[in-house]
């Protein structure tokens, strides 16, 4: 065994690649699950924008053009849940289960012509001068701009959430719909914009498996990447930072256990495969435990179907 | 003085009910107008047409001279009518200048709007920390939210659903003192309320409404309580024909129960002692939200309480469950039909096995004996009159008077020797609510001892051989329901502890 292969630097840096998708997965949902809708459609939703991305990419030969079909190809899918949850009041857990199932499939369908071909490659952000410095150079600053996006994405979601009036209305939405609907808010329409962000968002995440971390396109390749967002948002309490250290925790133990892997570590490689979900739940779980407040960190009309009635 | 708000004839019907027949009556500029009333009086309904909830089938309403038909409630809160509801429309993870700002259509920046929150709530004597989350926030605490909430406005008129049924005494105290303050800053107050002396005390005029109908208009603080109350119950209570109660053994004694509200709308029962004998039945009135559900639970042994609180033949049994109290025969039929005595979705032989399987032996080994369950089921049906297609029937398809009775039915063929219940015959055409009365005669007739908790009290009149009232959590002493007056009735339910102080 031979851990000194092990780069710091190097796993730092390709942390944060590995994390990407899982934490814009995991973003667009926090704000689903703000307004109050439980959609477990994400892996559906991200292997949805993998291929509508990487099929788009391929054609145009833009990554940039087929990032923007992933977003509209991961919001158009949620659409479908949306629909069905909001207008026709079907069971969101059941519903986003078949979204799931259903995205798989799509996927798989439309990905057919794709297989074992390249997709043209996304230019890393050679930041001049910063990516220079030593150490903090490769970490920071030599990444591909959706690890920023990204980045930039939690911080405005985090603002938008507790500063803005929409992100108000958002709130109060999921908290109490009846009472929201009685102070005169759409509470359908609040809904359905959210979904469709985290179906944008689920998409984004899916492309950059595809086109950037992998990058080629496989059937299945998303490998529950949406499920440990789902955890995620859950285990972080519905807040947005802590989504964003799920998230890094998750890449990093991700990236480490890989990299001991192919340093040869004496442990099962069974173990070494379950432990970056092990470790993120319990570190997640053990933070959320000392606040007493959790149980209203939850908002109080998650998955409950609503109905003006009156 | 001028008239604020003219209502002229409004009426409103509901399918079976008419809930405002022809209420007309003025609210003046600065003045605070009580609007008083049993339950199924008619108040709601009336406030909810001056909300904009609710559309009247007839009748104007005139607001400082000009027509006023609000479509919704954002028209009327525009035209300056503001409304602090009974049940509060409050987000509790939410903090409170946050909940201030969602009802209100042009909030200014938070900073602001926590400023102006300090500010009135200073000023009003009613403080609050904008920054708290309102689910931290003690029922007291919430109101104050709402009430804010509404004083942000502007309000000419502002109407106040029953806002004391849920505050300590203290909290009364500050809640009049702000009432007043507002009273003399030219703002209207359109107060509902079942306390008379609370009315007594605050308000300039009243107007007291009876099954919908208006029946008078008059000046509380000229009128004795006693006045008021006669007008509220109407003067036609039925006086029963019953003889005196035969002393028998005592077979259920509360002593001193004492029992924590449950949950934070919750009532806090204090002190209750009363008890019951064999053949006899104790009528409980007052009005709801008193602790009538929570009477219940700690009889039915739903809430646990102390073990020696509650004795049933001398026995402690206040640390026993509701299984427990059913094998030694203490039955209860709680107020919800729905959800509470029945489960919605199950049919009537399961809803039959859920209660009566201890007392009728309807399992054995932990096997259902379904023709047996059945049976009972089916013998409730007849007893009891319950018109439904047969006993496999979900408890959700029936009428409500008819699951009423299934559910009375189901406790009363287990022959207990202590029955409770909880609003027997709510929401029951008169037919069934007869039958149900003579179902609980007769069976006090054979021995059982009764405890009827109820908001009719002509019910209470016709079956009870005792009468005591639920106020704030206190139970009054028991006196013989024979005779009693309805200016006493209305008293004890009104808060006067002793009843020597009224005669």
């Amino acid at each position: 065994m031979d851990l000194s292969s092990i780069s710091p630097t190097l796993l730092i840096a390709s942390l944060m690649v590995a994390a990407t998708p899982i934490l814009l997965a995991a973003i667009g949902e926090l704000i689903v699950e703000k307004a109050g809708v439980l959609n477990l459609g994400v892996e559906g939703m991200m292997i949805t924008g993998a291929i509508c991305g990487f099929a788009i990419a391929v054609e145009t030969g833009s990554p940039v053009i087929g990032f923007i079909a992933a977003a509209a190809g991961g919001a158009l899918l949620s659409l479908i849940f949306g629909v069905l949850t909001q207008y026709l009041l079907s069971n969101q857990v059941a519903t986003g289960l078949a979204l799931t199932l259903f995205g798989l499939g799509l996927s798989s369908l439309m990905g057919q012509s794709y297989v074992g071909i390249k997709p043209p490659q996304t230019n890393k952000l050679d930041i001049p001068v910063l990516s220079d410095i030593p150490v903090l150079g490769p970490i920071l600053f030599n990444h591909d701009i959706m690890v920023y996006f990204a980045l930039a994405l939690v911080v405005l979601v985090w603002l938008g959430l507790n500063r803005t009036r929409a992100g108000l209305v958002l709130r109060a939405v999921g908290e109490n719909h009846d009472a929201a609907h009685a102070l005169g808010y759409k509470v359908i329409r609040v809904r359905l914009l959210a979904i469709m962000f985290g179906g944008a968002c689920a998409g984004l995440g899916g492309a950059y498996l595809s086109l950037i971390r992998v990058p080629q396109w496989t059937e299945g390749m998303t490998a529950g990447a949406g499920w440990i967002a789902l955890a995620i948002v859950v285990f972080g309490a519905w807040r947005p930072f802590r989504v964003l250290l799920g998230a890094y925790l998750f890449g990093g133990v991700t990236v480490l256990q890989l990299n001991l892997q192919a340093a040869g570590l004496a442990i099962p490689v069974e173990y070494l495969s379950m432990s970056p979900y092990l470790i993120t739940i319990a570190v997640l779980v053990v933070m959320s435990a000392k606040r007493g407040r959790t149980s209203l960190a939850a908002p109080a009309s998650l998955g409950r179907i609503f109905h003006a009635s009156q | 003085m001028n008239a604020l708000l003219d209502l002229d004839g409004l009426t409103k019907a509901y399918p079976g009910v008419v809930a405002n027949d022809d209420v007309s009556f003025s609210i003046q500029e600065g003045e605070v107008h009580a609007l008083l009333g049993e339950n199924g009086a008619g108040k709601s309904t009336l406030v909810k047409m001056i909300y904009g909830l609710v559309k009247p089938d007839s009748g104007t309403m005139q607001l400082r001279g000009s027509s006023f038909a609000p479509p919704e409630p954002r028209a009327a809160r525009a035209s300056g009518v503001a409304m602090v509801f009974q049940h509060f429309s409050l987000f509790e993870a939410l903090d409170v200048a946050e909940n201030i700002a969602l009802g209100m259509e042009n909030p200014p920046a938070m900073r602001e709007l926590a400023a102006r929150i300090t500010e009135v709530s200073q000023n009003y004597g009613l403080p609050l920390d904008p920054s708290r989350l309102v689910g931290e926030l003690s029922a007291g605490e919430r109101q104050r939210v709402e009430i804010i909430r509404c004083l942000l406005q502007n309000p000419k008129l502002l109407i106040m659903d029953e806002p004391t049924s849920v505050l300590t005494p203290q909290e009364v105290e500050i809640l009049f003192k702000t009432l007043e303050t507002l009273k003399s800053e030219g703002t209207s107050i359109l107060y509902i309320s079942h306390k008379l002396e609370e009315i007594r005390r605050l308000c300039d005029s009243a107007t007291i409404l009876r099954l919908g109908k208006k029946v008078a208009t008059c000046n509380p603080r000229e009128e004795t309580a006693k006045a008021m109350a006669e007008m509220m119950v109407g003067s036609t209570l039925h006086q029963p024909e019953r003889k005196p109660h035969k002393t028998q053994e005592v077979a259920l004694q509360l002593h001193d129960l004492t029992l924590p509200a449950q949950s934070a709308f919750g009532t806090t029962l204090k002190n209750i002692s009363f008890s019951v004998q064999k053949g006899e039945i104790l009528g409980i009135g007052g009005v709801a939200g008193n602790g009538q559900d929570e009477l219940t639970a700690a009889l039915s042994g739903e809430a646990l309480s102390d073990a020696g609180a509650i004795e049933m033949h001398g026995k402690p049994i206040g640390q026993m469950g509701p299984n427990a109290r059913r094998e030694i025969g203490l039955l209860a039929a709680p107020e919800e039909r729905l959800g509470h005595a029945a489960a919605p979705d199950m049919s009537l032989i399961e809803n039959a096995l859920l209660t009566g399987d201890i007392r009728k032996g309807l399992s054995r080994r932990g096997f259902l004996n379904w023709p047996k369950a059945k049976a009972f089921a089916e013998n409730v049906i007849a007893e009891f009159d319950v018109r439904t297609p047969g006993p496999g029937n979900a408890a959700r398809a029936l009428s409500g008077g008819n699951l009423q009775k299934f559910v009375i039915g189901r406790e009363i063929l287990q022959a207990p020797e202590v029955l409770v219940i909880n609003q027997p015959t709510w929401g029951v055409d008169a037919a069934a609510a007869a039958d149900i009365r003579q179902a609980l005669l007769d069976l006090a007739a054979n021995g059982a001892a009764l405890v009827v908790i109820s908001q009719d009290l002509d019910e209470l009149m016709e079956i009870s051989d005792r009468f005591a009232a639920l106020n704030e959590g206190r139970l009054t002493e028991p006196v013989p329901a024979f005779g009693l007056s309805v200016e006493q009735i209305g008293l004890m339910m009104g808060g006067a502890h002793d009843l020597e102080a009224v005669q």
